[in-house]
C-alpha cells in the first residue's frame, strides 16, 4: 500500500468514472492554471476544498487518502524551503504572513496531487489510451503504452522471482559497500532486461498472426463520445479560468491573517 | 489442393549454420487433425511458423521449396494476409495476451482487419462461448489461470474465422485439468466446425487419441507421417525417443512376448478393451 | 531434516496461501509434493530456504529455525532450482554462471574450479562452457540452471517443476539423474503436477490443496486413489486409468509403472492359456 496507490485506476463505478478523460482533463489544466494564477491562501483553499465532494462522488477515498499522506513529505518540505527563503528575502514581513505565504504554497502543491490524483484514479489505463488515439496519437503510441501498462504486474512478479533465484544461489543482495551492492543488482537487472526482450519477441509474434498492419484503418471496439455531462466539466473549467482570471486582477484578496485581525479587533 | 501444401521445404535461419529442417514435402487436407511430434530441435516447431508466413516474413531466413497455405502462396503474401486464413496459438499464454480485458484482446485481431464494430461484438461473443471463457470477458488477463488465458488466447484466434488452427505446445505451462480442457476444446473444433487443426506437441497420452495423422520429425527431417497407431506403435518412434502413449507402450511390451492385441491403442480406454477382448477370447 | 510444524503464511497482499501444513522430510528421501496450481506447493518449498518466513508456526532445517538465519546460510544446505532457467542465468559463460554461488558462499579458487569441473561433467555440458548460456537451446539452459545449484553440493535439492517444456528423452534423463542423485544419499524434493513423470520415479508423494496437506503416502497408493487425485484436481496416471478401466478381472489396482503392468498382464494371459 504506497503512495502509488493514490494514482493507480480503481475500477469503481461512478459517475466521475464515466467522464471522457479529454474533460477530466481540461478540467485538470483548467485547475493546475488557477492554482498557479493564486498566491493567496483563501482561493487556494477554495480549490482544495472544491474537489473534495469530488473525490467522495468517485468512490475513491481511500486510495485519495494515501495520495495525500505519500505527498505529506514533499508539502512539508516545500513548506519548510518557503518559510525559510521568506524569511531571508522577506524577513520584515510579520511571521503570520510568512507562515501564511508557505502554507498556500503548501496547498498549492496538495490541490495540483489532488487533482492528478482524482484523474488517474478514475479514468482506465483503456479509456486514456482511446481518448489518446482519437485526440490524434498515433495508434503504434496507444497500443504500446497500454502493452506496458498491462505488463507491469507481470515484471515486478518477475523481479520478485528473479530476486529469489539469485538470493537461493547465496546472492546477498544488501551486504557490502556501495559499489558492491550496485554490482548485486547485475544477476537481477540481466534476466529481467532479457526476459523482457525474449517476452516482446513473443509478443510482436502474436500480434503478426492477428493480422497486425493489415488495414490502413482500424476499427476500434469502443469509442469515445463527449456526452452532456463532459461538456458541463469542460464548461464549467472554462468559466472557473475565466473567472479566476478576472478576479486575480481586479477583485483585491486579503490575507487569511488579515481578515482574522480584523475580526478579533 | 490441399489446404497446406509443402514441397521440398528447406528453411535455414538467419544465424543457423545448417537448416532448421530440410526436404519436406507434406499435404495436408481440410478437417484434418495433424500432430507434429518429435524430440526438441527437430525443426517442428520452425515448420509450424512457415503455416502462417512468420517464416519468412517475420523471422527472414533462407526458405527455399514451395509452400502453399489456403492456396496462398506464403513466400509472396504477407503474414497479415495469411493470418486470416491460419491462425496460430503459442507456448506461452501469457505473452499472447496484451490487452487489458480478455474482451479487447479478443477484438485485437478483428480490430486490426477493419471489421465493423457490431460484426467484432458478434464474432467476440461467438469465440468466448466456444472456449467456455464468456464469464471472463471483463476480466483482465494478469487475474486469470494459465489454462483460461490460454482458452482466451484460441478465441481471439477463432474470432478471426481462421480455416486452419496451429498451436505449439500449447499445453507447456499448463497443468493437467488446464491441459484437458484446452485438448478437449480443440477437439471439438475439429469436429463440429471440421476446423483443420495442426499440433505441436509431446504430451502425445493426451493428445493422440484426436489425431487422425501423425507426423513424426527428428534432426530437421520428417521421417514418418501416416496413421498415428502405425506411427507411434513403429520401431523408428522408439529410436528416436518420443513419449509414446503408455497404452501403446503396454502394445508394445505384450507383443514382444507374443501377445498380439488388435491394434495399437492410443490412450488407456481404447488398451482396455484390447485387453478384456484378449481375456474373453 | 526438515520439520514444518503447523505453517501458516499469508502474502503481503493479503491471499492466505499455507493453512497450518505440519511435514517431516528424512534425509535420503525423495517426496514429490503435488497439487494443482494454486495449492501452495512453491509457497511451501519457498520456506525450506528461507525465501519466504513464515506468518505463523516454524520450519526447522537440520534443527535450526529458518528464521533465525539468512537465506543465504540455509541455500548452502537447501539447494532450490527454480521453474525457469531464465530467471536467473546471467553470466558471460557457461563456467561463470555454474561458479556464481560458488563465489556467493565463499569457496576458494581451488575448490571453485574443482566444483565447475564435476557440474559440467555430471550434466554433459563441458563442450558448451566458455558459451553464453543465452545461446543455448531450453532444455540446455536448464541442465545450466541444474548444474549451478549441484555445484556446491546441497545435501537437499528442491526441483519446482523439472519437467516443464521438456521432451521425452530430456525427462528420461532427468529422472534417472534425479534417482542416481537420491542413491547418493541426497535428499530430493520434486515440485510438479506431471503426474506421469512422477509415477515413473515412485517417490513419497504429498499431496496439498488450498494450502493444506492433503494427504501423504506412497505413490502406488495415492496415485491410484481416484477420489483423492479429484479433489487434488490432479489426473490418474494412465496406466492408473487402464486398470481402473479393467476392474472386475481381478487385477490390482495400485499399478502405475508400465513396464509392471504388462508384466502382469503378461502373466494374467499365460496362465489363463495354461489353465485352457
Amino acid at each position: 500500500m504506497s503512495v502509488f496507490d493514490g494514482f493507480k485506476f480503481r475500477s469503481t463505478s461512478s459517475p466521475i468514472h464515466k467522464l471522457d478523460p479529454r474533460a477530466k482533463f481540461i478540467y485538470v489544466c483548467a485547475l493546475f492554471a488557477v492554482a498557479i494564477i493564486f498566491n493567496n491562501i483563501i482561493p487556494l483553499l477554495v480549490l482544495f476544498l472544491i474537489q473534495i465532494p469530488i473525490v467522495f462522488r468517485a468512490k475513491v477515498q481511500k486510495e485519495w487518502m494515501r495520495s495525500m499522506k505519500g505527498s505529506v513529505v514533499f508539502a512539508i518540505m516545500i513548506f519548510v524551503v518557503n518559510l525559510l527563503s521568506l524569511h531571508f528575502y522577506a524577513g520584515h514581513e510579520p511571521l503570520i504572513y510568512i507562515l501564511e505565504r508557505s502554507s498556500a504554497m503548501t496547498i498549492r502543491f496538495i490541490v495540483l496531487v489532488q487533482s492528478f490524483s482524482i484523474f488517474f484514479l478514475t479514468t482506465s489505463p483503456d479509456i486514456l489510451s482511446l481518448a489518446l488515439e482519437q485526440s490524434g496519437v498515433p495508434y503504434e503510441l496507444c497500443f504500446a503504452f497500454t502493452t506496458a501498462i498491462r505488463f507491469v504486474p507481470v515484471l515486478a512478479e518477475e523481479a520478485q522471482t528473479i530476486m529469489d533465484a539469485q538470493k537461493a544461489r547465496g546472492l546477498e543482495i544488501e551486504s557490502g559497500n556501495f559499489f558492491r551492492r550496485i554490482r548485486n543488482y547485475i544477476p537481477i537487472l540481466i534476466p529481467l532486461i532479457v526476459n523482457a526482450i525474449r517476452r516482446s519477441l513473443e509478443l510482436a509474434e502474436t500480434m503478426e498472426s492477428r493480422a497486425w498492419g493489415a488495414c490502413e484503418k482500424r476499427t476500434n471496439l469502443y469509442m469515445l463520445k463527449i456526452k452532456r455531462n463532459d461538456l458541463l466539466l469542460i464548461i464549467f473549467s472554462l468559466v472557473l479560468l475565466t473567472v479566476s482570471i478576472y478576479v486575480s486582477i481586479h477583485v483585491y484578496i486579503p490575507s487569511l491573517a488579515s481578515l482574522l485581525y480584523t475580526a478579533t479587533v | 489442393m490441399a489446404i497446406i501444401e509443402a514441397r521440398e521445404l528447406t528453411y535455414t535461419y538467419p544465424i543457423g549454420e545448417r537448416p532448421a529442417f530440410r526436404d519436406v514435402n507434406l499435404k495436408i487436407e481440410k478437417g484434418e487433425f495433424v500432430i507434429i511430434t518429435g524430440p526438441s530441435g527437430c525443426g517442428k516447431t520452425t515448420l509450424c511458423r512457415c503455416f502462417n508466413g512468420l517464416i519468412p516474413h517475420f523471422y527472414g531466413g533462407d526458405l527455399e521449396g514451395e509452400i502453399y497455405v489456403c492456396g496462398l502462396d506464403v513466400k509472396e503474401h504477407p503474414t497479415y494476409e495469411i493470418a486470416q486464413h491460419v491462425g496460430m496459438v503459442l507456448q506461452n499464454p501469457e505473452n499472447q495476451l496484451f490487452a487489458l480485458s480478455v474482451e479487447k484482446d479478443v477484438a485485437f485481431g478483428l480490430e486490426n482487419l477493419g471489421v465493423p464494430r457490431e460484426e467484432i461484438r458478434k464474432r467476440i461473443d461467438w469465440a468466448l462461448k466456444i472456449t467456455g471463457t464468456y464469464s471472463l470477458k471483463n476480466r483482465p488477463p494478469y487475474e486469470l489461470s494459465g489454462g483460461q488465458q490460454q482458452r482466451v488466447a484460441i478465441a481471439s484466434v477463432l474470432a478471426m474465422n481462421p480455416e486452419v488452427v496451429v498451436l505449439d505446445e500449447p499445453t507447456s505451462f499448463l497443468d493437467p485439468l488446464g491441459a484437458e480442457r484446452i485438448i478437449e476444446v480443440i477437439g471439438r473444433l475439429n469436429r463440429e466446425m471440421n476446423m483443420t487443426i495442426i499440433l505441436v506437441e509431446h504430451r502425445l497420452d493426451l493428445v493422440s487419441r484426436y489425431a487422425n495423422r501423425i507426423i513424426l520429425m527428428h534432426d530437421g527431417r520428417i521421417v514418418m507421417n501416416g496413421d498415428p497407431r502405425e506411427v507411434l506403435a513403429s520401431e523408428e518412434a522408439r529410436l528416436i525417443g518420443i513419449g509414446i502413449p503408455k497404452a501403446t507402450m503396454i502394445y508394445k511390451l505384450l507383443k514382444r512376448r507374443g501377445i498380439i492385441l488388435d491394434k495399437p491403442p492410443l490412450c488407456s480406454e481404447e488398451a482396455c478393451q484390447a485387453i478384456r477382448e484378449v481375456l474373453n477370447r | 531434516m526438515i520439520i514444518v510444524e503447523n505453517l501458516y503464511f499469508t502474502y503481503p497482499n493479503g491471499v492466505k496461501a499455507l493453512l497450518g501444513v505440519n511435514l517431516k522430510i528424512e534425509d535420503g528421501e525423495f517426496v514429490a509434493i503435488m497439487g494443482q496450481n494454486g495449492a501452495g506447493k512453491t509457497t511451501l518449498v519457498k520456506h525450506m530456504n528461507g525465501l519466504l518466513k513464515p506468518t505463523r508456526g516454524r520450519v526447522l532445517v537440520d534443527g535450526v529455525d529458518t528464521r533465525r538465519v539468512s537465506v543465504a546460510w540455509l541455500a548452502r544446505k537447501v539447494g532450490l532450482v527454480f521453474q525457469n532457467p531464465d530467471h536467473q542465468l546471467f553470466s558471460e559463460t557457461v563456467e561463470e554462471e555454474i561458479s556464481f554461488a560458488l563465489k556467493n558462499f565463499g569457496y576458494d579458487r581451488k575448490t571453485i574450479k574443482r566444483r565447475v569441473e564435476w557440474a559440467l561433467k555430471m550434466l554433459d555440458l563441458e563442450r558448451y562452457r566458455k558459451v553464453s548460456p543465452f545461446m543455448l537451446s531450453g532444455g540446455e539452459r536448464k541442465r545450466v540452471a541444474l548444474a549451478s545449484v549441484l555445484a556446491w553440493d546441497p545435501k537437499i535439492i528442491i526441483l519446482d517443476e523439472p519437467t516443464i517444456g521438456q521432451d521425452y528423452m530430456q525427462k528420461e534423463k532427468l529422472r534417472q539423474f534425479i534417482l542416481q542423485l537420491n542413491q547418493q544419499g541426497k535428499t530430493i524434493i520434486v515440485v510438479t503436477h506431471d503426474v506421469e513423470f512422477i509415477a515413473e520415479c515412485n517417490p513419497r508423494i504429498i499431496l496439498m490443496k488450498q494450502g493444506r496437506i492433503m494427504v501423504s503416502g506412497k505413490a502406488e497408493e495415492i496415485l491410484t486413489n481416484e477420489d483423492l487425485v479429484k479433489e487434488a484436481s490432479i489426473t490418474l496416471p494412465e496406466i492408473a486409468k487402464l486398470f481402473k478401466c479393467l476392474e472386475g478381472y481381478g487385477f490390482p489396482l495400485n499399478v502405475i509403472d508400465a513396464y509392471k503392468a504388462a508384466e502382469i498382464i503378461y502373466e494374467r494371459l499365460r496362465s489363463r492359456n495354461e489353465r485352457i
